[in-house]
């Protein structure tokens, strides 16, 4: 009971406001800009040497302001931003013109989604076991290599860090295709031929993301374990004669992978943009290839949907990973 | 002296200073550049490096060598304004949250776990796309001064918490230390170092997003920094056409600036943190 009003519920009501207050942002912000985007559509479509009559143009505009949301004043178009983000509608995309932006990001959100889950387990996995071990054998000479290997990685952001790779493999020795998704033109299939591409062409993405994944976990891991060996009741352990197995995993790396969970959690977004960013790096048809061409084009809707999303998917991800902690850590009692 | 003396001892701060100390000069050459970097078609284009052009020419008819040495400088300043002003915030927050806790404090870390959670990426880019006419190095520095206090903050609070519930707090506090005597005499000791690490892992932060944003064509191009050095190159297709020395340039630049800031932070925070120093020397 304690647990549940003592915790829970003011957790609950935090993760509500976070979303509450984000989603707010992402209103507020497209419309601070002073350029219309019905103007801008109907200036493009002038452009392309399209007339229209005067009477089919107000029209013309008065559909536009309603699917951009545009219509009444500020407080009314509040109000239906959150009607239609409780039906799950963000309007019309403006860079591929009638296409509902929901099925724009449905077709991104797959490929987002699985580079992001698998390079996450696999980095949090083989980063906190070898950085456990490079940690408890901190004097050997491999875990003083891997240290000055990850020294030079982990500092280099996303960006930089897959765009090398990119030039190194798929430009200077030609192992990797440069970009895309699959092949140009392939349909979407589910055989062998087709997955074995799909991996192909996921593979660098997926491993600058891995190697930077790991370079980070490695290196905090190893600085917690180090700290942990130093505590006392490691040391007594030691003394009392605890079986070097039993004292790895039952004294050291258990209670050194308590923070690693909480540093996930905390992490989740930044790993979220460090995947869009890899993937316009790759032209990887995700969410983050998507995001870069609506900012090319000034698609807000598409921007806003995008962001709203990763808003309520990354706070929820943190809330669950906050409610799962006390199973992880006895100490922890939310009261 | 004995201090810097010690540092130089750990080869990662000797290294790191030295890249540092060679960025700097190299950026400060800018004031000598007899070419305005805004400039098009000064000399000409698409030169190999040779001992005119030291690093070659872009297609831009630029002189890399002069254009680099302003990129550094630019993206120094963004990040020194944005790291700087984002300090102030993050000690401020950290401690107010970490030693008076209550209400204030749960607001304050409300504030920042807002920041945490929402994908800060997404926002800064609907931002940047908001300001994108009116970007200077400046409103670019704020910008990203505004993002960048979050997560430090919780860092220097969860320090401070663990340091009050330590027993010197008890016996300071018993025998009639003030709250602000306390933080600023027993704790500052613990955090600057904390602080120091964080603002330049700040500094490299801010100069990432800023080649991020300037690859997403976000920033004002005219500006020569970092990334939209590298933004131009790769817009002309200096990877296709085989301009290595145009591409290269900032890649390395940076790559030489990550480093030596991450070096540099890791072994200062070492240094000052005395546990990890007994390691070190191996007591």
């Amino acid at each position: 009971m304690t647990f549940i009003r003592g915790y829970l519920i003011p957790r609950l009501v935090q993760y509500i406001l976070v979303i509450f207050i984000g989603l707010t942002v992402v209103f507020i912000i497209p419309r601070l800009t002073p350029s219309d985007p019905v103007r801008r559509t109907i200036a493009q479509l002038r452009s392309m040497g399209s007339y229209l009559e005067p009477a089919t143009m107000n029209s013309f505009i008065e559909d536009l302001n309603e699917m951009y949301g545009l219509e009444g004043s500020m407080l009314e178009q509040y109000g239906a931003f959150w009607v239609r983000l409780f039906h799950g509608d963000f309007g019309v995309s403006f860079f591929q013109f009638p296409t509902p932006v929901n099925k724009l990001i449905k077709t991104a959100l797959p490929w987002t989604l699985s580079l992001l889950l698998l390079t996450t387990i696999i980095s949090w996995t083989v980063g906190n076991i070898i950085g456990g071990l490079a940690g408890y054998y901190s004097r050997s000479r491999w875990s003083r290599v891997l240290d000055t290997i990850t020294m030079v990685i982990r500092p280099l952001p996303y960006y930089i860090f897959s765009f090398g790779l990119l030039l190194l493999l798929a430009y200077v020795f030609e192992i990797f295709p440069v970009s895309g998704g699959t092949d140009i033109g392939r349909r979407i299939e589910f055989n062998l031929p087709f997955i074995l591409d799909v991996l192909k062409h996921a593979f660098l993405p997926a491993l600058s993301l891995v190697i930077l994944g790991t370079a980070a976990w490695f290196q905090t891991m190893k600085l917690v374990v180090q700290n942990v060996n130093a505590e006392n009741f490691v040391q007594y352990a030691k003394l009392g004669g605890v079986k070097q197995g039993r004292l790895v995993s039952r004294y050291v790396i258990r209670n050194a992978m308590l923070p690693q969970i909480t540093v996930l959690a905390l992490q989740l977004g930044q790993i979220f943009s460090g995947a869009l960013i890899t993937e316009i790096v790759f032209s990887y048809p995700g969410l983050g290839l998507l995001l870069y061409n609506a900012i090319l084009t000034g698609d807000y809707n598409l921007i806003m949907g995008i962001t709203a999303l990763s808003i309520v998917a990354i706070t929820t991800a943190i809330l669950i990973i906050d409610l799962l902690y006390p199973f992880f850590d006895p100490r922890i009692r939310y009261s | 002296m004995k201090t810097l003396k010690d540092l130089f001892r750990d080869y990662r701060f000797a290294i790191s200073f030295c890249i540092l100390v060679v960025l700097l000069i190299f950026a400060s050459l800018s004031f000598f550049s007899p070419y305005d970097p805004t400039f098009w078609g000064t000399v000409p284009r698409d030169l190999e490096p040779s001992w005119t052009y030291l690093l070659g020419t872009n297609s831009k008819g630029q002189d890399i060598f002069w254009q680099a040495t302003f990129a550094v400088r630019n993206s120094l300043i963004i990040a020194l304004i944005a790291a700087s002003l984002s300090r102030v915030v993050a000690v401020l927050v950290g401690m107010v949250a970490g030693y008076k806790g209550g209400f204030t404090g749960t607001v304050l870390m409300f504030i920042s776990d807002v920041f945490l959670v929402i994908p800060l990426f997404l926002v800064i880019v609907m931002l940047a796309m908001l300001v994108r006419e009116k970007m200077t190095l400046i409103t670019l520095g704020l910008l990203l001064a505004i993002f960048g206090w979050a997560w430090d903050a919780r860092i220097i609070r969860s320090q401070i918490l663990s340091l009050r519930e330590r027993e010197f707090t008890q016996t300071a506090v018993l025998s009639g230390t003030g709250t602000v005597p306390l933080v600023l005499k027993e704790y500052m000791p613990f955090t600057t170092p904390l602080v120091f690490s964080t603002l330049i892992n700040n500094m490299s932060w801010v100069i990432g997003l800023e080649i991020t944003l300037a690859y997403l064509g976000l920033v004002n191009l005219e500006i020569p920094t970092l990334g939209t050095m590298l933004q131009w190159a790769i817009s002309y297709q200096a990877v296709l056409l085989g301009y290595w020395w145009w591409i290269l340039t900032p890649i390395i630049l940076s790559i030489l600036l990550f480093v030596a800031l991450y070096w540099l932070s890791v072994s200062i925070s070492e240094y000052l943190d005395p546990r990890t120093r007994i390691q070190r020397v191996g007591a």
